[in-house]
């Protein structure tokens, strides 16, 4: 069976392009949830934060400027079809060239450090960015893209629970990092859950489970039923928009679930903003 | 709900008077700095050195805008998380620096110097900044200017949209705001 070509060049303008979209509009997925949520929101001050988060959104998507001044690390999740070929350079390179055109020529901020002790800035504007490979069937490339804020990922938290403490366990612990975040990482939030797998894994299923739309359900029923749960607690906690207090503290939860050792329950919340920039394509 | 005008450097009479919860629209002048301007004012202090501007009196907004397009005064412009200041905020309290501007919590150390020194923090709304852009009329380096986003700039502002958090007797909204809307027994 032949390979599928597709160029370098073809990812870099692709990526750039996702880099100013994130950044500059506002996913419908996010603009429905403010909608959903006004109508819910019994605070004076929450409901007020909520409109202007709508019309910040506007102002960024009619002039073309960052929607927030923290224009994030680029992380990225590629389902690279193993029946297609890469030419004209690496994939890796492909990714970062195109953050850093879309980056520079967004006039999107630099954020990123090379050393993280010494805090020397990074050379590449605003690279490099955080890469994962995912190796399926078919010959595409599937790019999906999240522009992840610094304060949200600052109030992310993982830990290694005992299979004795249970659902009730994860669940108290979910709650716990969301009430600890508090207004930090700009709610209301999405907040992603990863239950299972092993430490780094476990990690890495909360972060994936940040690219699925808002409002977009497990397909595993018991799990579904978690999430609508969890965004209940939540809801309850008072927090509110930008921890001023209210009923909106989170827009959804996201919970993805692996297999993982007998010994072990790895549960980690990688909370998002309320921005929560995500962006796909597919070549 | 009105909210309170309020002059930027803030007179001392207005500051006293403003409550945790209260909204306001801040006009006039403040200066912006985030962690590594605030780690080099500190390492400044420790050495003896005076400081690039006199924070007596002023404001200072934690914020790392993004570059500016042409034709546009700055870029996005919202508010960081305080938190990352808490370390050095004490000793610029102590010299006199009245007003932050942020969001997030403050340390407990951070509150206790804002009621010894009687200064206020605000908290911005996080994501906004193009918004908040909007209320910047003019920005002028001031220091650190190889920091690029991280530098000190002055700003002058009209109308821009905050909440006191933490109030000159160390009143949290934050503790506030979150038990009038508090169901149940969640964690706290």
């Amino acid at each position: 069976m032949a390979l599928r070509t597709i160029f370098y060049e073809e990812i870099v303008n692709q990526v750039a392009a996702m880099c100013l979209e994130a950044n500059f509009e506002l996913g419908q997925d996010v603009i429905q949830a403010f909608q959903t949520a006004l109508k819910k929101e019994t605070s004076e001050t929450g409901k007020d934060i909520l409109k202007q988060l709508l019309l910040n959104a506007d102002i960024a998507r009619s002039e073309r400027v960052p929607m927030c001044q923290d224009t994030g690390v680029s992380v990225f999740i590629v389902e690279v079809g193993q029946d297609c070929h890469i030419s004209g350079g690496s994939l890796y390179d492909a990714i970062n060239e195109g953050v850093k055109k879309g980056y520079e020529e967004g006039y999107l901020r630099h954020s990123i450090v090379d050393h993280p002790i010494t805090r020397e800035k990074s050379k590449g504007y605003n690279t490099p960015s955080i890469i994962h490979i995912e190796l399926v069937p078919g010959d595409e490339l599937v790019i999906h893209m999240s522009a992840k804020g610094g304060g949200s990922e600052n109030m992310s938290a993982m830990k290694m629970l005992k299979p004795a403490d249970g659902v009730e366990g994860i669940k108290d612990y979910i709650l716990s990092i969301v009430a600890q975040a508090g207004p930090n990482a700009c709610p209301p939030l999405v907040v992603g859950v990863g239950i299972g797998g092993n430490f780094e894994r476990c990690a890495y299923l909360a972060k994936k489970s940040l690219f699925r739309p808002i409002g977009h359900r497990s397909e595993r029923p018991e799990i579904a039923e978690l999430e609508m749960e969890l965004m209940e607690k939540i809801n309850e906690l008072g927090i509110g928009p930008q921890g001023m207090g209210g009923n909106t503290t989170a827009l959804d939860v996201k919970i993805e679930i692996e297999p993982c050792h007998i010994a072990a329950l790895p549960v980690a919340v990688n909370l998002n903003c309320h921005a929560s920039r995500h962006k796909e394509v597919r070549i | 709900m009105s909210a309170i005008d309020l002059l930027n450097p803030i007179s001392e009479q207005e500051l006293l008077k403003l409550k945790a919860g209260d909204r306001v629209l801040l006009s006039g002048t403040i200066y912006t700095a985030r962690d590594a301007a605030h780690k080099r004012m500190f390492e400044a202090l420790e050495r003896g050195e005076e400081l690039p501007f006199d924070v007596k009196g002023q404001t200072i907004y934690y914020v790392g805008p993004t570059p500016a397009k042409p034709g546009h005064v700055i870029g996005s412009a919202g508010p960081t998380t305080s938190g990352r200041m808490d370390k050095y905020t004490p000793s610029l309290l102590d010299l006199g620096l009245k007003g932050m501007i942020g969001k997030g919590y403050r340390s407990e150390e951070v509150i206790e110097s804002m009621k010894k020194n009687k200064a206020v923090y605000f908290a911005a709304i996080g994501g906004s900044g193009a918004l908040i852009a909007r209320t910047i009329q003019s920005v002028e380096v001031v220091a650190y200017e190889d920091l690029g986003p991280e530098a000190i700039y002055k700003l002058t502002i009209k109308d821009f949209p905050a909440v006191v958090i933490v109030d000159s007797e160390g009143n949290d909204w934050y503790k506030i705001g979150k038990l009038q809307f508090k169901q149940g027994q969640g964690a706290d």
